[in-house]
């Protein structure tokens, strides 16, 4: 079948809800990165090796559907029953025959399995009534966890391809860049670009090639949101790219994915094949004379590849250095054509904007940031996971409410947005609005939406020279500022950490932050000093107690600080003694341990190891 | 791990021979090999028509290729921000010492290659160690030794 028409899609449609309805209840076991590396896969086996063998009406290995990612990763793996919206966390596979009997076949609900509320010990049934849930709104995200991952069915039955149908059949390509306009759909790569503005100056450039690519490389570490799209829910990326491609003209688009995602490749390429086969992609889409084929593409490794310029070399197989951007890729780009990049999460959000309209899109967020943003909340917050909130939430509301604070309730101290080219948000901040111009003005930005939750115990020293380590490798080398003037802001932050710094050096990594980002081409070099900037304006105290006292009060620079055991909480369990490596505790059982402070190598595993934290870090 | 070089053409052959193509096959190369020989090197630029030194560029360029060889199980030790924060320096450490290697390098019996790697797209479930293709979600310092135990 080849759907032409927008009756052929709601008969379609129709059908497949008329087939779900047979279904009386769904088993949702969540395949989002988080579970995957939790063993989600072996959980959704077990569900349909037990369901084979019984019979259960309405129900069948049918039920069982590997979604993407259903966010709150912190209780990982997850199992959703619908239509009930009970949402069991950290399930065992041991746990799937007490699934299958009271939840599945009955109708009852394992209050052993659900959330509890950490302050309260309340058992929360449905994940809806959850805070991690309550205070969302899913554009992006909207299909995590409601759909199989690689079905197109199951896509098109809830609303799919509406949006591609309507924009190719019934709208002109200007009426779709308007309406992409008028909603201000922002670049949700980090920049914030209007994406309707950039598709219409490529529209207008005079040219009989043009391109789409989509930027999926997500080289921010600490971010999963593009990932999570692309593996869980490929056709809204696809039908984006489609909307896109429409709009401008091209006939060939490439995605362009991370390597470290692999089952983002799989699930793209099956996706890509699953509409090709019903004309949704590929020659004469819908039956018109538009033709879209879409490539994927591995990234190699390499950051800087992330930014525009250098992705598209990448694509042409040269190795990725950015280039000088007076002449901008949406007039020449990939292979000297004009060509439109977008982020995944931004082609995730076209399709929403197309069929409910700019007004709608425009009526949730902020002034001038319409829509929503998708983030990974990680980091020493307790409930980790990815979010997507409407523009304008304080990060308050983010990491208070959605994320229930801080883990084991210490101290907040920052929270770092915008990867290697962001900065770190002190308590002060915590009640701004979370949107490009606010965090920009504060000396952070917005990102791609790693979302880094940071408390007493992370050290704002060593986070701006793991930044700028982080940097140095990445650095592609064009620009002799950036190449050499993070290294020495590197090997100055090193000297800080050890102890070794001078007052007068903090003037002086200033400076020379100033010469990098004046002398580098592209957005890593030019801010490539921003998690020194913002750390040093936030938090100018800590530098000095490194500097001047010696001092890490964190508790991480090894140099500056010490292990010993608090004789009065050590129940002499000996549990720190099999963990050292270097024989450096010692002490018989039932007694207080003694560290040998020539021996440790203050590697942290005997703090790890006491479950009575027992031994104290100064 | 025994490499049969007589693979390369057909790797070499899965793509259009041009340029464009030279990532992708190395990339298959890479995955093929889990390192890029120089006999592979050399017939690549051949196919494709590209010079040996440009091959070279790429290959050195990107993180995902090695021309050293790597050991029968790769540990890979995210060390992106998220696990960073959440005591990631304290793993690799641990690996380090219960290997007797340093980051990058593959043990002498070339079992074990150790390497770190900027996120692996797990991030709330940090510290993360892959072994192989294998997650290890939430890593402890004091246990994380057992992932390379099987010696
Ligand atoms: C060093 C560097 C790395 C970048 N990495 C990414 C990335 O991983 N993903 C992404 O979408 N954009 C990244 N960008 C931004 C892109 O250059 C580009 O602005 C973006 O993909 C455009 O899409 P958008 O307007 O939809 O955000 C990076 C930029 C720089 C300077
Ligand atoms: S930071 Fe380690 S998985 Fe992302």
């Amino acid at each position: 079948m080849r759907i032409e028409s927008e009756k052929q899609l709601r008969d379609y449609r129709k059908k497949l809800i008329e087939a779900d309805k047979k279904l009386v209840k769904k088993i949702m076991v969540c395949h989002g990165p988080g579970c995957l590396a939790s063993g989600a896969e072996k959980i959704s086996a077990e569900f349909e090796k037990q369901l084979k063998k019984k019979r259960i009406k309405g129900v069948s290995i049918e039920s069982v559907k590997k979604t993407g990612c259903h966010s709150f990763c912190e209780k990982s793996p997850l199992v959703a029953i619908e239509p009930a919206q009970v949402l069991y966390t950290r399930v065992q596979i041991r746990d799937v025959a007490e699934i299958i009997e009271k939840s599945v076949k009955g109708d009852d609900v394992i209050e052993r399995l659900v959330y509890h509320d950490p302050k309260t010990d309340e058992a929360i049934e449905k994940y809806p009534d959850i805070p991690f849930y309550k205070h969302q709104t899913r554009i992006a995200l909207r299909n995590l966890g409601k759909i199989n991952a690689c079905d197109i069915d199951d896509y098109i039955r809830v609303g799919g391809y509406d949006a591609a149908v309507k924009a190719v059949l019934h709208m002109t390509p200007d009426e779709v860049i308007d309406e992409v306009k008028k909603a201000n759909l922002r670049g949700r790569g980090g920049g914030g670009f209007p994406a309707g503005r950039k598709w219409e100056s490529c529209r207008k450039i005079e040219a009989d090639v043009r391109y789409v690519v989509c930027n999926g490389d997500e080289g921010d570490p600490g971010a999963f949101m593009d990932r999570a799209i692309m593996e869980g829910d490929p056709h809204t990326v696809l039908e984006g790219m489609i909307i896109a491609a429409y709009a401008i003209g091209a006939k060939d688009g490439y995605i362009y994915v991370r390597e470290e995602y692999p089952l983002a490749v799989i699930n793209l390429q099956k996706a890509i094949e699953q509409a090709e086969a019903i004309g949704l992609l590929g020659d004469n889409i819908m039956g018109t004379s538009f033709s879209l084929r879409i490539h994927i593409n591995r990234g190699a490794g390499a950051f800087v590849c992330g930014e525009s310029s250098a992705l598209m070399m990448s694509v042409a197989g040269h190795v990725g250095e950015p280039r000088a951007k007076y002449i901008r890729s949406v007039q020449k780009g990939l292979y000297d054509q004009p060509t439109v990049l977008n982020n995944v999460e931004t082609y995730s959000n076209v399709p929403m904007i197309i069929s409910n309209g700019a007004d709608w899109f425009t009526s949730i967020g902020a002034p001038k940031n319409s829509g929503t943003k998708a983030f990974s909340l990680v980091g020493k917050v307790r409930h980790t996971g990815l979010i997507e909130v409407p523009m304008g939430t304080t990060l308050r509301t983010i990491i208070y409410d959605i994320g229930g604070g801080i883990q084991k309730d210490r101290q907040f101290k920052a929270v770092q947005t915008g990867g290697p080219s962001g900065g770190c948000l002190a308590e002060q901040h915590l009640d701004l609005s979370v949107d490009f111009d606010t965090l920009t003005a504060h000396g952070s930005m917005m990102g791609s939406g790693g979302m880094i939750v940071m408390d007493e115990r992370t050290c704002m020293v060593d986070v701006a020279k793991y930044f700028l380590s982080f940097l140095v490798s990445e650095s592609c080398g064009k620009c002799i500022p950036c190449r050499e003037g993070l290294y020495q802001l590197y090997k100055l932050a090193i000297a800080i950490s050890e102890g070794r710094g001078k007052e007068e050096d903090i003037a002086r990594m200033e400076r020379l932050s100033d010469h990098v980002v004046v002398g580098s081409l592209c957005g890593l070099g030019k801010s490539g000093p921003n998690p020194f900037l913002s750390t040093v304006a936030n938090f100018r105290d800590e530098y000095l107690a490194h500097i001047v006292d010696h001092k890490c009060s964190a508790g991480v620079c090894k140099e500056l600080i010490k292990f010993e055991v608090i004789t009065e909480k050590c129940d002499g369990c000996m549990a720190c003694i099999s963990a050292c490596a270097v024989n450096a505790i010692t002490g018989k059982k039932k007694q207080p341990h003694i560290i040998n402070q020539e021996l440790c190598t203050k590697c942290g595993a005997c703090v790890a190891a006491c479950n009575r934290d027992a031994i104290a870090v100064f | 791990m025994k490499h049969d070089l007589a693979k390369i053409p057909e790797i070499i052959g899965r793509y259009p021979q041009q340029e464009s193509s030279l990532i992708m096959v190395l990339q298959d190369i890479q995955k093929e090999f889990n390192y890029l020989p120089c006999e592979a090197l050399e017939q690549t630029a051949e196919a494709l028509h590209v010079p040996l030194s440009k091959v070279f560029s790429v290959s050195t360029f990107y993180n995902a290729f090695s021309l050293t060889k790597k050991g029968d199980v790769v540990v890979r030790v995210c060390i992106g921000t998220a696990c960073h924060i959440r005591g990631a320096r304290q793993i690799q450490e641990q690996l380090e010492t219960a290997l007797k290697i340093q980051a990058g390098e593959t043990t002498r019996d070339e079992k074990f290659t150790l390497e770190v790697v900027g996120c692996v797209g797990a991030c709330a479930m940090a510290p993360v160690v892959l072994t192989n293709e294998q997650y290890h979600a939430q890593c402890k310092v004091h246990t994380v030794k057992k992932l390379v135990s099987k010696r």
